[in-house]
């Protein structure tokens, strides 16, 4: 694996690996000390074309616990005009040696471009509604320890509900947790979920009452003011009614049913409920398990080496 | 009144709408003096295996200049549609300025007389500035050589505006060429709206916008009774839509690109800006229909809408890339590929249509017949080579079949008497 | 550390032999630690810690009444080779106990160039600040490649670099080189 670009590039067992690593990123996590010189003198670049603090704090915390080296690049979409100099500003960064980058940008598809440009590991941190690997597999790991299965998600049902047509956190996770063998339900008013979703590995419901009792997981999706300006739904107040997690629904969730959120939470549309009211809400859970799970994906790309560099010997 | 001809093509299959024969073809002076066997003249071309037409006619060409010229010239479109075995191409108004002025128009055929390796028969646009408000002055656009009128790359999305040019323009022996898009249904659209758009996660371009506006002015044209040629049809319901007009005996006549013809959307999986073009690459079961439609005679003519754009501009985030790809020299090879038909019915779409529809025909498109003048393109149907991005005679590089082998390949082209293209090479 | 595979070597050490040579070894640790109250036992992972296992047991039953503290270490993300070859997937750290002002004995099947005790030694540090660390394998097979050396031994067995050397409960058996290039053709 030289990149994570997509989870559809990942295979069941690379997932499952993957999340064993987390597991013992979480035990070096729970030291004292919380830092092992694995990544030492690797640079990571995090360049961010949409703002995201939260996600990327968390990679630059899992590279820093990695012992990697760490730069930023912030960059707002209007002073790169329309991703103009795209291709310039990675090239220019690449000739300052880096090991990886860490990207999100608002078109889909730009990690993919990246990797043309520069022969530094790119990761994606998402890209327009296409994917978002590591929000998906940080939920994975989050579903699969609590439900004590970490192989596997096989009996599980989750429903991710909202808006799917512009989440890439909801492709991301339709392709990791299929691969684990949950059953996936996606909820949402029929102009959010996208046209050809019916020849998905999913089932697709337009009534979150209809599913809600059901589910082990429910992962709802933000929903955001620009969909009512173009017609998506009439009005937040109607997809609320409709969509959103009141108390009511809450109150119908199985006893043991988790409650899930990629953040930021919408309060009163997407989130009607206070989360802290919900005794499944696992999404404080969902940020902490972020980093243990990001350091395994940055040790995997970047501690894997190069073949041809090996020496003598496979043993210390 | 026997000239020493300058060119003899010898032993070559020349292709007449009734069929195909083998003989020597002599050119002097800018025309045809010979059409038989044992012709010789001062330059003589073995031609044996290969295929002798009137040369091609591209109605939809993007020459960039004035405007774009670090995406091409005239010079180097008019190099690009000799190598390909055009003898005139119908250049494109969305330059800039756009060709809705005379002034414009006058500029753009007196370069490429200048550059002299093909013609370029400049269409105008139908509103003034394409911005679907004002119309232009048709009447003395006309006057300046303008038959073809385009807003191509927009549309005209106002039906009031539609109407009234088609109304305005029906005396005039000119014709609308609509670019079919309901601008509205496809705003941010980097591809078609279909499976692989939907796992991408990008905003689709669905075939009903193309078949929204195309029956809208089918409808028009019922009404109003002026001709209307229709750009570069993509999907399975337009072929449908031009096939019942037709049969209604209404004056609409249809283009297709190769591209449409050959390549399909998955080809977008890798996010490659260069093949994102408008109207998209659809499915294969557009693709199966449009080439039904060649065959069945909906589809009139072959038109590669050749948009060269320069690198740096498609370097950049696929929903920011401009639309569009390479044409003039690959076309022969990726239709001939493509397409199973007579080679009588491939020189009719790629070029005695064409030239008919461009109102071209008292020079282009012509009999291969003594006394006519010589444009003519002499090709192989049989020859295979490997495409390559770095040797297109485009100054730009953003051809979709980089590294794919087509079959067929233009060999020489006359315009106006003059060898432009001698085995392969331009001669300037 | 162990080396993967088949059985089709010499053996030079059965069961019977590995069994004796821990309880030495544990009689060793004993002696010279004067007793078992400070040490701590740390098992590599992952060829180290069963043998930690067996010498605690070994300790519990020379001395009986006491409790021997135990623990296993893994060192993956502290190699010195890391992005020169693939991840070696991860194995469990559970050092339960501050090693501050402790004797560490660092416990693992097969000492070769030294360089998984270097990085013990470095994974160590952030557990504490141990009073001392000693070494103790079951076999060492010499090409040390780093000035490493061990407290306790239970067999040298000189080899070619390019030898195997497999250890688990049952024997230690070493493949030679050549033999080794005709298996894996």
């Amino acid at each position: 694996m030289k990149h994570l670009l997509s989870a559809d590039d990942i295979t069941a067992d690379e997932i499952v690996a993957l999340l064993g690593m987390a597991d013992h990123m979480a035990e070096v996590n729970a030291r004292p000390v919380p830092k092992v010189p694995a990544l030492r003198g690797k640079t990571v670049v995090s360049v961010f074309f949409e703002d995201s603090t939260r996600t990327r704090l968390s990679f630059e915390t899992a590279a820093k616990r990695l012992s990697a080296d760490t730069m930023t690049f912030s960059a707002s979409t209007s002073s790169l005009n329309k991703g103009e100099s795209l291709r310039d500003t990675i090239e220019t960064l690449s000739a300052m040696r880096v090991d990886a980058f860490v990207v999100r940008h608002k078109s889909s598809g730009v990690p993919l471009q990246i990797t043309e440009w520069t022969d530094a590991c790119v990761i994606n941190a998402g890209d327009g509604w296409h994917q978002h690997p590591t929000q998906a597999l940080t939920d994975a790991y989050t579903m699969t320890r609590e439900f004590g299965t970490p192989q596997t998600l096989k009996g599980k049902t989750v429903a991710i509900v909202g808006d799917i047509l512009h989440s890439r956190v909801a492709r991301s996770n339709v392709s990791v947790l299929t691969k684990l063998g949950a059953k996936v339900v996606l909820v949402g008013p029929n102009t959010l979920i996208p046209l050809h979703a019916a020849g998905w590995p999913v089932e697709i419901s337009h009534s979150l009452d209809d599913v809600i009792a059901d589910v082990d997981v429910l992962y709802m999706l933000r929903m955001q003011q620009e969909r009512m300006e173009t017609a998506f739904v009439p009005s937040l107040g109607e997809y609320t009614s409709r969509f959103g997690l009141t108390a009511h629904r809450a109150s119908r969730l199985a006893e043991h049913a988790l409650v899930m959120h990629p953040g930021p939470m919408n309060r009163g549309i997407d989130m009607v409920v206070d989360p802290a009211d919900i005794p499944g809400n696992r999404i404080l859970q969902q940020v902490a398990n972020g980093i243990p799970v990001r350091m395994a994906v940055l040790f995997t790309l970047l501690g894997a080496g190069n073949a041809s560099q090996l020496t003598q010997g496979t043993d210390l | 009144m026997s000239k020493t001809a300058e060119l003899v093509f010898q032993n070559v299959s020349i292709v007449h709408p009734t069929g195909v024969e083998v003989g020597d073809v002599a050119i002097a002076a800018g025309l045809i003096v010979g059409v038989g066997t044992g012709l010789t003249g001062k330059k003589i071309i073995d031609a044996t295996g290969l295929h002798l037409s009137s040369g091609f006619v591209d109605l939809h060409t993007h020459l960039r200049e004035p405007g774009k010229e670090e995406a091409e010239t005239i010079e180097t479109g008019s190099r690009a549609a000799a190598l390909g075995g055009y003898t005139a191409v119908i250049a494109m108004p969305n330059t800039d300025p756009s060709q809705d002025c005379v002034a414009v128009v006058n500029f753009v055929r007196q370069k490429a007389r200048e550059v002299g390796l093909c013609e370029v028969v400049p269409s105008a646009c139908i509103t003034v500035g394409r911005k679907g408000e004002q119309l232009v002055p048709f009447a003395a656009l006309h006057e300046a050589g303008v038959r073809i009128f385009t807003d191509d790359g927009n549309g005209v999305q106002d039906p009031l505006i539609m109407r009234r040019a088609l109304e305005y323009s029906r005396d005039l022996d000119i014709v609308l060429a609509q670019h079919c898009e309901v601008s509205r249904l496809t705003e941010g659209a980097v591809m078609h709206e279909g499976e692989c758009c939907s796992a991408l996660g990008v905003p689709g371009w669905p075939s009903i916008a193309e078949e929204l506006m195309l029956h809208r002015d089918i409808e028009l044209v019922r009404l109003t009774g002026a001709p209307m040629h229709f750009l570069h049809l993509s999907t399975a319901g337009s072929v449908e839509l031009v096939r019942r007009a037709k049969a209604d005996g209404l004056p609409v006549t249809a283009e297709v690109t190769p591209h449409h013809l050959a390549l399909t959307d998955d080809l977008l999986v890798g996010f490659d800006s260069v093949f994102k073009v408008n109207p998209p690459l659809r499915t294969s079961a557009d693709i199966q229909a449009l080439k039904d439609g060649v065959v069945d005679g909906t589809i009139d003519a072959i038109a590669t809408d050749h948009a060269p754009h320069a690198a740096h501009t498609k370097d950049v985030p696929i929903d920011s890339a401009p639309p569009g790809m390479l044409g003039l020299e690959t076309a022969l090879g990726v239709v001939n590929t493509a397409l199973d038909i007579s080679v009588v019915r491939l020189v009719e779409l790629l070029s005695w249509n064409p030239a008919r529809i461009a109102g071209i025909q008292d020079r282009h498109g012509r009999p291969i017949a003594v006394g006519e003048v010589a444009n003519i393109s002499v090709w192989s149907s049989t020859d295979t080579w490997n495409v390559s991005r770095d040797e297109m005679a485009s100054k730009s590089k953003n051809t979709p079949y980089h590294g794919m082998k087509i079959r067929g390949k233009v060999k020489y082209t006359v315009f106006n008497g003059e060898l432009v293209v001698d085995n392969e090479r331009a001669v300037r | 550390m162990s080396s993967a595979g088949t059985q089709s070597g010499a053996v030079v050490l059965t069961a019977q032999d590995i069994s004796r040579a821990i309880t030495r070894i544990a009689h060793e640790i004993l002696e010279r630690n004067r007793g078992i109250n400070n040490v701590v036992l740390v098992g590599m992972q992952r060829g180290g810690v069963w043998i930690a296992d067996a010498i605690k047991a070994a300790v519990e039953r020379v001395e009986p009444g006491s409790t021997v503290g135990a623990g296993s270490i893994d060192v993956s993300m502290y190699r010195d080779d890391i992005g020169l070859r693939p991840v070696v997937p991860a194995a469990a750290t559970n050092i339960s106990v501050d090693l501050s002002g402790r004797t560490v004995v660092l416990v693992d099947d097969v000492l070769f160039t030294g360089r998984t005790v270097r990085a013990a030694l470095e994974a160590l540090n952030d557990y504490g600040r141990p009073r001392a660390v000693q070494l103790a394998v079951l076999v060492d097979r010499g090409h040390r490649e780093l000035p490493i050396r061990p407290d306790y031994v239970g067999k040298n067995i000189p080899t070619h670099f390019d030898d195997e050397v497999l250890v688990n409960e049952s024997g230690v058996v070493v493949t030679l080189a050549q033999q080794a290039e005709e298996k894996v053709s």
